[in-house]
This record gives C-alpha cells, sequence and structure tokens, in this order.
C-alpha cells in the first residue's frame, strides 16, 4: 500500500484496485470544527481535480477535489452522523470515499509522504 | 481543497495595518487573518469551543478595529439628529443607545453605539466602515462640531456570563453598571470607559483603553480563570445567533430599517413625529404598512449550512429572497441563517426553499434570537 498527496491537502491510498481518499492533518487544522461532509455517490465519475466532496466547517465550505480520475466506490457513511471524525482522525477513520482509478499513471504526479511533509512545511 | 464559499484568505502583508494587540494575540496562538484592512485573530483553540466558552464563562474579544469618535459642539444633539433616527437629545449622561448612520433614501449607511460622556458623544461604528462614515460626518456636521477619531485608543469585549465576576475583580464597581449604561473607571491609574454592552447577546462590557495599556489590561483579564481570548470567528455565530446583523451582510445600503427588522431603531414618537431623520417618509411609511422584505431568521434542515449569497425561492423556484448570513449555530446544534424575505414570507412557522450551489435546502422562519439575550437590564 502506497499513500500519495496533493497540493490542495488531499491524500489517496490505493489497495490493489481500489483507492481511499481524505483531507490531511494539515487541512482539517486550517479548516477547523468540521459539521457537515458532503461527499459523492456510488457511480459518480471524476477526472483528476474535479470537485468530488464538500467540507464545511463552522466558518466556511471548501471543496474537495478527486486527486486522479476514476469512479466513485462509495462514500464514508459514517461522516454523516459524525463529521467531527474528519477533525479526529482525518487520514483514518475520517476518509471521505474510495474509488476505482482510470489511470494509475497519475499518481506519478503526486507526492509522497517526505515529499508533502515538506510542502506543508513551507507553507 | 478549496475554499468554496469565501475568497482564500490573502497573505498577511505589511499593507495589513496592526493592532495594539497584535503581538499579544500571536502570542498566545491566535491566528491572523486580514479583516476591514486590519491582522485580526480569527481563532485561538477553535471556533466551536470558543463559542460554547463565551456562552458559559467569559471571552475577550478584541475589537480595536472599530472606530473609536468623540463628537462635541454647540448644538451636537440636533446635528446628529439631523443624521441618525435615535432619540439623541433624550439620551442622559452615560445613557448609551444603538442607531444607523442612514443615507438620503433611507438606506443604512453604517451601524453604530454612542453615549452621552459629560461634554460630548462618544460613538463606535464598524471598522471597515469608519473611514467613510468620519467622512459623511465631517461633510454634514456643521463646522463647530469637532470629530475627533480616538485611534489612540483600543477596544475590548468581555462577553459571556461570567464576564461581570472577572472584570469587577480587576475593575472593582463595574457591576453597578446596567446593560447599555457606561461610565468611566480607574484601572491602576489608567483611565478606563466601560459601558455594559457587546454584541453576542450576553451578558459583557466594552472597554476603551489607551493602546499602550491595551496588553495589560488583556493580561489582566485573562489572567482570570472564567477569562479566554476569543477570536472573530466565534464573534460571528455568536451574534449570528443572537439576532444581532451585521454590516456589510445583513445590513446595507439597499436596507432600511424596518426591512431590517430594527423598528426598534425609530421608537422614539418624538423623532416620528418630526420626521426629520433622512429616509424619513419611506421608513416611516414602512413602518406602518409593512416593507417589501424583511430580515427573518431560518433554521435549515439538515446539517448542511446555508451560507451568505444562498438564493429563498418560491413555489416555482422563482428568487425571491437571499441569505445574508448563515452557519452552523454551535449553541442551537443546527444551521441557521438570516435572509431577507418578502413580508408575506416572513412570519414564524413559513417553510422556505434555499438554494446553494446548485442544491436545494429546505428549512423554516423562526422567531430570533435563536439563543435568548441575557443582558442585565436595569431593574431586572
Amino acid at each position: 500500500m502506497s499513500r500519495y498527496f496533493t497540493e490542495d491537502h488531499e491524500w489517496i491510498e490505493l489497495d490493489g484496485d481500489v483507492a481511499t481518499v481524505g483531507i490531511t492533518d494539515y487541512a482539517q487544522g486550517q479548516l477547523g470544527d468540521i459539521v457537515f461532509v458532503e461527499v459523492p455517490e456510488e457511480g459518480k465519475q471524476v477526472g483528476k481535480g474535479d470537485d468530488a466532496a464538500v467540507v464545511e466547517s463552522v466558518k466556511a465550505a471548501s471543496d474537495v477535489y478527486a486527486p486522479v480520475s476514476g469512479t466513485v466506490i462509495e462514500g464514508n457513511p459514517a461522516l454523516e452522523e459524525n463529521p467531527a471524525l474528519v477533525n479526529e482522525d482525518p487520514e483514518g477513520e475520517g476518509w471521505f470515499f474510495k474509488m476505482s482509478l482510470s489511470d494509475t499513471s497519475e499518481l506519478d504526479g503526486l507526492m509522497d509522504e517526505a515529499k508533502y511533509a515538506d510542502f506543508v512545511s513551507k507553507l | 481543497m478549496s475554499d468554496a464559499t469565501e475568497a482564500p484568505e490573502a497573505e498577511i502583508t505589511e499593507e495589513l495595518a496592526l493592532l495594539p494587540l497584535d503581538a499579544w494575540h500571536r502570542a498566545r496562538g491566535g491566528r491572523m487573518v486580514p479583516f476591514a484592512g486590519y491582522a485580526m485573530p480569527v481563532q485561538y483553540e477553535g471556533i466551536m469551543a470558543e463559542h460554547l466558552w463565551v456562552r458559559e464563562n467569559a471571552g475577550l474579544f478584541d475589537v480595536s478595529h472599530m472606530g473609536q469618535l468623540f463628537l462635541s459642539g454647540e448644538g451636537l444633539d440636533a446635528a446628529l439628529e439631523a443624521l441618525i433616527p435615535a432619540d439623541v437629545a433624550g439620551v442622559k449622561l452615560d445613557g448609551q443607545k444603538y442607531s444607523l448612520l442612514l443615507a438620503e433614501n433611507g438606506g443604512i449607511l453604517d451601524d453604530l453605539m454612542f453615549t452621552r460622556w459629560q461634554d460630548g458623544l462618544y460613538m463606535v461604528v464598524n471598522g471597515a466602515c469608519k473611514w467613510d462614515d468620519i467622512a459623511h460626518l465631517r461633510e454634514h456636521l456643521p463646522d463647530e462640531i469637532d470629530i475627533n477619531h480616538m485611534d489612540e485608543h483600543a477596544l475590548l469585549a468581555l462577553q459571556g456570563p461570567k464576564a461581570v465576576e472577572a472584570l469587577g475583580r480587576v475593575v472593582p464597581g463595574v457591576d453597578a453598571l446596567v446593560f447599555m449604561r457606561g461610565g468611566r473607571f480607574d484601572w491602576n491609574g489608567t483611565g478606563l470607559w466601560i459601558s455594559r454592552s457587546g454584541y453576542t447577546g450576553e451578558d459583557g462590557f466594552e472597554i476603551s483603553v489607551p493602546a499602550d495599556q491595551a496588553a495589560a489590561l488583556a493580561d489582566a483579564l485573562t489572567a482570570q480563570p472564567e477569562v479566554k481570548p476569543i477570536g472573530l470567528g466565534a464573534r460571528d455565530s455568536l451574534r449570528l445567533e443572537a439576532d444581532l446583523p451585521l454590516y456589510g451582510h445583513d445590513l446595507d445600503t439597499e436596507t432600511t430599517p424596518i426591512m431590517a427588522a430594527l423598528n426598534f431603531a425609530v421608537a422614539s414618537k418624538r423623532r416620528r413625529e418630526e420626521a426629520n431623520f433622512p429616509g424619513a417618509a419611506r421608513i416611516l411609511i414602512e413602518r406602518e404598512n409593512g416593507p417589501i422584505q424583511r430580515r427573518v431568521g431560518l433554521i435549515v434542515e439538515g446539517r448542511q449550512p446555508v451560507r451568505e449569497g444562498a438564493l429563498v425561492l418560491d413555489e416555482e423556484g422563482n428568487e425571491v429572497g437571499r441569505v445574508t448570513s448563515g452557519g452552523f449555530a454551535p449553541t442551537v446544534q443546527k444551521p441557521i441563517a438570516m435572509a431577507y424575505v418578502p413580508t408575506a414570507m416572513a412570519e414564524p412557522g413559513t417553510r422556505v426553499t434555499l438554494s446553494q450551489r446548485g442544491k436545494v435546502h429546505h428549512g423554516e422562519v423562526v422567531a430570533m434570537p435563536f439563543v435568548p439575550h441575557r443582558y442585565v437590564r436595569q431593574g431586572a
């Protein structure tokens, strides 16, 4: 399993053919208290960089982009009842959606964990 | 990921003015953002926790970006009454009133608080409007009236049910004040102006302090166990729950006091009979017959907040109104909003359809405030 990161603070972890997508700990810290997450429906086709989900903090709404192209397999049902999971465990239980990838080569343009840590340290 | 409803927070640059407490906020972990031309703390530990802290304890807000003006001179009361609808002459020494700076057509240029001091009127106006307000006052007040912009003073607000205990320990005697009354107090040789007022719906105080003493006073206040520093984020959610409109969002030059449901701002019988404030003819007709649109409170179904700019739709899907403030209400634990709707839809219980970013939401008009006020009034 390997995890990749975008400059827009999404993470994507590939496990076989299925990838899980969420936002990073840095992102949840910037957003503050999360009160609502709109996850995409099963079967939705997304292109790399498309709006895929909406995360709302007390203060503002933010779009979450698809890190790569593919098809949504499921949205995280736990976020409906407990959006604060994104604050509590952003890179684990607070995942947003799972997807299948249409072009795994798109992952090559993303950062690995060390590069992302370096990217965030300069913000 | 990106911000969908607000412009990205701009970098803090040297173009932003720094408030007297800038270093104080940063030292306490305040996240600074641009607001009204200043770097301001939006939050410390988190908006939700800060909001709930104020409702149960006391929070210290730095509102030094707001304009503090002191007006004085012969004929001041009558001159100011030509620009605002309040009964200025009826305000006694140390009495405080909320009012509105009105345009010729009755639209709102700013909202403000003024207090009678021994030798004139002290006025607090919005930070984003203060330069326009000063220009408007200078243009319309006679030359005999002096306008002193007290920019060497910071303004702190201590808000919450325990504010009186905390401030009373630092500045003895403040418990003698009641809502919308103020007075001069001495703190270690520094003169403070303190009024029992604020903009959160809670009991609390606003404190005008010389800028060079502001950090020491903020230290003394936050040394009290009831007091934490609170950012602008929670100030916004607190005032929204308390039915307190925000200029530039819920109030602007397109809205009149009656449209804004601020009828109390034209409550003086004498001022209505004289009808000599800007826009009086229009405002008094609206007061008598009802305005075309009115500001209302909404509770939105579900958990997704509906925010400023969302549309209010009629049954055919036509735009009939607009949300001017909205968010998730930490005390209410639901999304709430303020919106302008046709008067026929303004009754509590009316169902509304809202549209935001292509998605339909449903809500209901409710009586405001969303959270009851806890002001300490005279005789109470």
